[in-house]
């Protein structure tokens, strides 16, 4: 099955690796890595962004057909993170807001009650709202009633590459919500996109494993290899796994036998 | 609700004969596990821990790139005023020191600030000695109003506060809190501090949460090592910094670890902190608190900063002036410490981009 475009927030995207600019030894990879993984969509935090900046700015590194994705990274509240998302569109950075407020940063886990309360806001404001959540299904659904266009579970806590450790809870939400999930956050190979991908995802956000890699334009290539392999599996549908082995000689094979006696 | 009860139960333990008692057998453990408690902190720093020290500081190294990749903050600290009703016997602005007392004006800290945001630089931290009629919050709200025009985050290394007077700051523009306890050694902490406000031990250790409570992002602490046994101290600082992230999560909780200088006076330190024990601090503090940012400030000189870069070490200042007016004023105000590493902001952004390490001038604005 062709499956070489999808669907997101209004555009046609052609691919399903999302990309981040954060923890870059320089900015002046992100063209390159935007090549290598050939990423369209590539989420930048807003409070890092210095748009009068004398010294090197990271969205000057952003090639132009890149659909930008920005975050509210360092918001703690419900009204920060609105603040951050009007003024990324007032900057010129469109209506695309990924939605990060983080009330813990021991374990920068998301507040999904505050997140939600700022989809409800922004989505009313015409903003296509990516809200960041641990895979909680009751907060999923208050947030496809808010008009999220997509949500984004994390794998793990954010940097530590440690792969989908909540994979189940995110099984959960593939079944349940009828809106794209991205699996964002704890993707540390990409072996773990793939089987975010295998599972049914629609996409990955992954930054930190690329971005801190030894060579991250040839990670960001595995990356997007990852992530289409893991769709094309999902798309062709496994054959299924069982704990139990296929006996070539089955106990019960004698019920037809004597069946097919008689 | 406050740290200090933590903070006597573990000071009556014994904390010295605990690191000293401290095996390999015990560091090999609290090396290979991935949430460590503050005993393992304990065994990181022991003496103990030395043969493993090239181990520890790769684990730390990966710690620290994961949570913060490559990157380094930096900042620059202003000082406005060096009028101070203290009597810190290690301190170069300590009021019995004759020197010319100066506080800048408005216009000053204009130009001032337009000097330093020249160089790039988005952070800023703002500094007077602890004389609260002079330096009053009054001025320092104005002050930041000037400030707020330049710089994206303000943080102040002022005198102690309540609650009250942190709320005031941050209304004004301020998101951050540095702030030392010095030692965590009461008696010495008593013999250091002769007469003055900062001799209130207990307000002095209370500011940090006030500071969290009353809404700072972010809240710096630490000791001026070489004012006591540095193992001790650090410790402190650990349990402290832990204390702070589990009562205040929203806050982002700092260490800084100014080691101390020469200044223009007397003191001698009692206590040496060689290279290798900054190391082995820096290390054990990732392993400890992943997600805690660590200062080091021009103190250090350029050949140190230059080898600690991938440690585990989040936030540098650069292109420092400890003289009031540093920057701009074209009568020189006194120092009240000698900074060792003299680059400009330009070189060290060169040095750290040849290095592969991103500096990172902004890292928040108020939205």
């Amino acid at each position: 099955m062709q499956d070489n475009t999808f669907e997101l927030g209004g555009k046609r995207l052609s691919s399903r690796l999302f990309i981040g600019t954060g923890k870059y030894a320089s900015d002046s990879m992100i063209p390159d890595v935007c090549r290598s993984t050939g990423a369209c969509v590539i989420t930048v935090a807003l409070r890092r962004v210095d748009f009068n900046a004398i010294t090197d700015n990271v969205m000057q590194h952003i090639p132009s057909h890149m659909q930008l994705m920005p975050n509210t990274s360092g918001a703690r509240t419900a009204d920060e993170a609105i603040r951050i998302a009007r003024l990324a569109r007032a900057t010129g950075c469109g209506n695309w807001i990924k939605i990060e407020v983080i009330t813990d940063n021991k374990y920068l886990l998301p507040d999904g009650y505050q997140t939600a309360k700022a989809t409800e806001v922004l989505t009313k404001e015409g903003f296509a709202v990516f809200p960041y959540i641990n895979p909680d299904l009751y907060v999923a659904r208050d947030l496809v009633n808010a008009g999220a266009v997509a949500i984004m579970p994390l794998g793990a806590p954010i940097g530590t590459n440690r792969g989908l450790r909540t994979e189940e809870m995110i099984h959960i939400l593939i079944d349940d919500i009828n809106l794209p999930i991205i699996v964002d956050a704890g993707i540390g190979k990409p072996s773990h996109a793939c089987q975010a991908m295998e599972a049914g995802a629609d996409a990955c956000l992954v930054n930190t494993a690329i971005a801190t890699s030894e060579d991250p334009i040839l990670m960001g290539k595995a990356f997007a290899e990852a992530v289409r392999a893991g769709r094309h599996a999902f798309l062709a549908k496994s054959g299924g796994t069982s704990q139990l082995a296929q006996a070539s000689s089955p106990l019960t094979g004698f019920i037809q036998n004597n069946e097919g006696l008689s | 609700m406050s740290f200090f009860p933590v903070y006597e139960q573990y000071k009556n333990m014994g904390i010295e004969n605990i690191i000293s008692d401290i095996n390999q057998h015990s560091v090999l453990r609290s090396l290979n596990k991935n949430i460590l408690t503050i005993e393992d902190f304990a065994a990181l720093i022991s003496p103990s821990a030395l043969p493993f020290l090239e181990q520890i500081a790769q684990k730390s190294h990966d710690i620290t790139r994961r949570n913060f990749g490559n990157t380094i903050q930096l900042f620059t600290p202003m000082y406005l005023s060096n009028y101070c009703n203290n009597r810190c016997l290690y301190c170069g602005f300590n009021r019995d020191t004759q020197i010319e007392r100066y506080q800048m004006s408005l216009d000053e800290i204009d130009n001032e600030a337009r000097v330093i945001a020249s160089t790039g630089l988005k952070h800023i931290l703002i500094l007077t000695g602890d004389a609260p009629k002079k330096a009053s919050i009054s001025y320092l709200k104005s002050c930041c109003d000037v400030l707020k025009q330049y710089f994206s985050s303000i943080s102040i290394e002022i005198y102690a506060l309540d609650k009250k007077g942190y709320e005031d700051l941050i209304q004004s523009g301020v998101d951050g809190l540095t702030i030392y306890q010095e030692t965590y050694n009461t008696d010495l902490y008593d013999n250091l501090h002769p007469t003055g406000p900062k001799k209130n031990y207990q307000f002095r250790m209370d500011a940090p949460q006030c500071g969290a409570e009353a809404g700072m992002r972010n809240v710096t602490i630490g000791t001026l090592l070489g004012l006591d046994d540095w193992r001790k101290d650090i410790l402190f600082t650990a349990l402290h910094a832990s204390w702070l992230e589990n009562h205040y999560p929203e806050t982002e909780i700092s260490i800084a670890l100014p080691r101390i200088r020469p200044y223009y006076g007397y003191y001698q330190p009692e206590h040496q902190v060689t290279d290798q024990d900054m190391v082995q601090m820096i290390v054990a503090i990732r392993l400890f608190l992943p997600r805690c940012g660590i200062t080091i400030s021009t103190r250090e000189n350029e050949s140190f900063r230059n080898n600690i870069l991938k440690l585990g070490v989040t936030k540098m200042s650069a292109g420092s002036s400890t003289a009031v007016g540093g920057h701009s004023l074209s009568n020189t105000q006194h120092n009240q410490f000698e900074i060792s590493d003299t680059r400009t902001v330009e070189q060290m952004v060169l040095f750290l981009e040849q290095n592969n390490i991103q500096p990172v001038f902004k890292d928040w604005e108020r939205f």
